[in-house]
């Protein structure tokens, strides 16, 4: 994709300011919300926008990391850094714990993604937390699905979405008005209704990026050219780890690459580069001709199959 | 190529008003274009916006593959553009767009976020979604059909919503021979509709936008993106081309500043001593330190101490950052109320009522009728309402006013009256459209049934922030 824009700084300030306002308005219209956190960029972009609203007070709500268990070493290690220099409180529910508690059946073939897993896992601790919003870093340009969905996005009691039946969402004026359980051992299955809440809605991944070069956002490791070994399936750079070795009579090379989006191991791929910063990725980005979901092998799947998985309760 | 119609006078001014006239915008920022696509049924909008999308390079070789698959397992020839913002499976079964999908893409001269909205009649609420926060409205026109009954309904909608720049896309040239007559006799009938239709009852069409047309084939990419050489008697610009040259919309910074309060930030600390700043979203205008402020409806005042843009100190504030003001005294503001600037001269005056006229567009399929009860929520206050009157319906086919109803069904737009529980103060939507707009939310389902552009309180009554100084009022 030959974007010829320059992201500039009054597109990511106006970005800024139109994140801020929703953050803002979800912390004053509900009681108990969260902030979902995976250690990828879109939820450190979403973090840092959080400490600007309420400057130079601490976040009025926790933050939550659905951890498949699956994740890369570099982004824990990162996660952990993040919010313990901030000093904000981190809850973590992992997939192991929902299927310890018999939320969920154990993995059946361990190298498979764990992405729905998530699902039962995410609405186990919206039931425990009595959540009534959640902050997610969706963009509207990640995905086609995506680009339908609402700024507040409601959740039946069931923690489903409704495609057809979305809120009309004009101006900026959001409607989080939910159906609250008079016990709170009411709560059903889905934890109850709710809302998902996506404050960088209108962003891009070229405005991603120019947001980390301005407020030299630290990431994870792995967004930057490293070696790695990898092994090629389908074309694309799947990196070789403990959870998915490579198979035999695969060959594996040792390249220089990075993550453009930071998930399960099993399912994310790599892409060969050499930018070491956000500057050589800004760069890279602008002339990049496949999507970061591209990275993401679940979603090529089918043709639904974002609208499917936000249908049972996904991000 | 413009039409030689009135250039922006967009917004009526009520007589008495003489506000320096720069409606406001909610999440604009200088330079992005917000556009909304609207039209009848398959008059090609989602074509279109493919079709920009694809043009501009804006569209990654992974999602066009999934709709080169798509089309190939439709057996479509060509390849369906539309698929790529039909985003979901109900819209691709029937080939339809029934939600506003959001695009955005840049050029080198411009950012622009698309909203493809849907032709049906009973998605108009969707379609008032997208147009709600748009600076112009691409109109698209069958050639075949010249218009018809949704372009009428469209063009009044987006005009009501405050949209100031409609570009009629005459689409389908190609079904057409490219013959320059279906392009003429388009812009005479939308140009006479536009002469006589007042969907608010003040100005016509025609004063309240800047109105051009052009010739297009959104399926081949005629004059889209570049100058088609079919149609060498268009001499015009390519609807890229014209959309990348609109004016900016009006600078809000100039409007009197709205600083509706979201969330009070306290924090007691080393670095922070007792902290309480207002937060909010400047909706127009712009506020230094040393200001004297009013809050509403309660009248107290104060003067800004300090602003906050995240953990920065700053001088000044702009219309649409989100800021906290910090004030002098220690005065009781909470969620809800409004910051306003001292009189000055040539600044309106906010209203104040808790009766106000208000023209509604009904979204719930049980049809509005008097008497019942809603909430409202305006700028960051949510209020219980009732209904006590519809004026009249907005007959959207002829821009006109029908008084023979007292009721307004699902997707129907009408003048209401409502008495709030409580005062809001606000300005008319065509001053600002911020401060001016408010949703109806129904107390039982929580659904959004309903969304309102303010015209005025009952009474006329404005603020006089001078005759309430801060020292008559209770602490």
């Amino acid at each position: 994709m030959s974007t010829t824009h320059t992201a500039n700084h009054a597109d990511v300030d106006a970005l800024e300011a139109e994140s801020i306002h929703i953050i803002r308005e979800v912390a004053a219209e509900f009681e108990r919300p969260a902030l979902l956190f995976s250690g990828g960029k879109d939820s450190v972009v979403m973090l840092h926008l959080a400490t600007r609203a309420f400057w130079p007070a601490r976040l009025p709500f926790p933050i939550l990391h659905i951890d498949t268990g699956h994740n890369f070493p570099e982004v824990i290690e990162f996660r952990d850094r993040l919010v313990a220099s901030l000093g904000e409180r981190l809850i973590v529910r992992t997939v192991d714990d929902a299927i310890g508690a018999g939320l969920l059946p154990p993995d059946e073939d361990p190298t498979a993604s764990r992405n729905l897993a998530q699902i039962p896992t995410l609405l186990g601790a919206i039931r425990e937390f009595r959540f009534d919003a959640l902050f997610g870093g969706a963009r509207r340009d990640e995905e086609k699905a995506r680009a339908k969905e609402r700024i507040f996005s409601f959740r039946s009691d069931s923690g489903r979405w409704d495609p057809k039946d979305q809120r009309p969402e004009l101006w900026s004026l959001y409607n989080g008005r939910i159906r609250r359980p008079m016990l709170a051992s009411a709560a059903s299955e889905g934890g109850g209704e709710h809302i998902r809440a996506f404050p960088i809605s209108n962003w891009t991944e070229l405005d991603v990026w120019s947001y980390v070069a301005t407020r030299s956002l630290e990431l994870p490791s792995i967004y930057f050219s490293h070696r790695r070994d990898v092994v090629i399936r389908a074309g694309k750079f799947c990196p070789v780890s403990r959870l998915l070795p490579a198979a035999a009579g695969e060959t594996i090379h040792r390249l220089n690459v990075r993550f453009r989006t930071v998930g399960d191991m099993t399912c994310t791929a790599a892409i060969e580069s050499d930018a070491a910063n956000a500057d050589d990725i800004i760069r890279e980005t602008r002339t990049a001709t496949t999507s970061e979901r591209d990275a993401r092998l679940d979603d090529t799947t089918s043709d639904s199959a974002m609208e499917d998985r936000k249908r049972e309760g996904y991000f | 190529m413009h039409a030689q119609t009135p250039v922006a006078t967009p917004f009526p001014v009520p007589a008495a008003s003489g506000a320096p006239l720069a409606p406001s915008s909610p999440a604009r920022s200088c330079g992005i274009l917000r556009v909304i696509t609207c039209g009848s049924v398959d008059d090609g909008k989602s074509t279109l916006i493919g079709r920009l999308l694809h043009e501009t390079q804006s569209v990654h070789s992974d999602h066009l593959d999934a709709v080169r698959r798509a089309s190939a397992a439709r057996r479509s020839e060509q390849l369906d553009l539309s698929l790529l913002t039909d985003g979901l499976r109900a819209e691709r079964e029937q080939g339809i767009t029934i939600d506003v999908a959001y695009r955005a893409f840049s050029t080198e001269k411009r950012r622009f976020i698309l909203a493809d909205t849907p032709g049906h009649v009973q998605y108009t609420r969707n379609m008032a979604t997208g147009a709600s926060t748009a600076d112009a409205a691409i109109l698209l026109v069958d050639a075949r059909q010249g218009v018809v009954e949704q372009t009428r309904r469209h063009a009044c909608i987006a005009s009501l919503l405050g949209i100031r720049h409609l570009v009629v896309c005459v689409n389908k040239m190609d079904l057409v021979g490219h013959c320059a007559e279906h392009l003429a006799r388009v812009r005479r009938e939308f140009l006479d509709f536009a002469a006589v239709a007042r969907p608010d009852g003040l100005s016509s069409l025609a004063e309240r936008a800047s109105i051009a047309f052009l010739p297009i084939s959104a399926l081949h990419g005629d004059n889209v993106v570049g100058h088609s050489e079919r149609m060498p008697w268009h001499a015009g610009p390519s609807l890229l081309g014209l959309l990348e040259s609109l004016p900016d919309a009006e600078s809000p910074i100039l409007a009197p500043p709205r600083f509706p309060v979201q969330f009070v930030i306290r924090a007691n600390g080393h670095r922070s001593h007792d902290y309480r700043g207002y937060a909010g979203r400047l909706a127009s205008g712009s506020l230094r330190v040393g200001d004297r402020i009013v809050a509403l409806p309660s009248g107290a005042a104060s003067r800004i101490a300090r602003l906050h843009i995240g953990s920065e100190d700053v001088d000044a504030i702009r219309a649409s950052q989100s800021a906290a003001i910090v004030l002098e005294d220690d005065i009781d503001v909470s969620r809800g109320d409004l910051l306003v600037a001292e009189t000055r001269p040539g600044y309106t005056s906010p209203q104040l009522g808790s009766e106000v006229i208000a023209n509604m567009i009904w979204m719930h399929r049980n049809a509005l009728q008097p008497g019942r009860q809603i909430l409202v929520k305006h700028c960051t206050r949510t209020v219980a309402a009732r209904v006590t009157a519809i004026r009249h319906r907005i007959d959207l086919n002829h821009g006109s006013a029908d008084t023979t109803t007292d009721k307004l069904e699902l997707n129907e737009i009408g003048c209401v009256e409502l008495r709030l529980a409580s005062e809001i103060a606000f300005d008319a939507y065509a001053h600002n459209r911020t401060t001016g707009s408010l949703i109806a939310i129904d107390p039982q389902s929580n659904a959004t049934v309903g969304a309102g552009m303010l015209v005025v309180a009952r009474g006329h009554a404005t603020v006089d922030l001078d005759a309430r100084p801060s020292e008559e009022l209770p602490a």
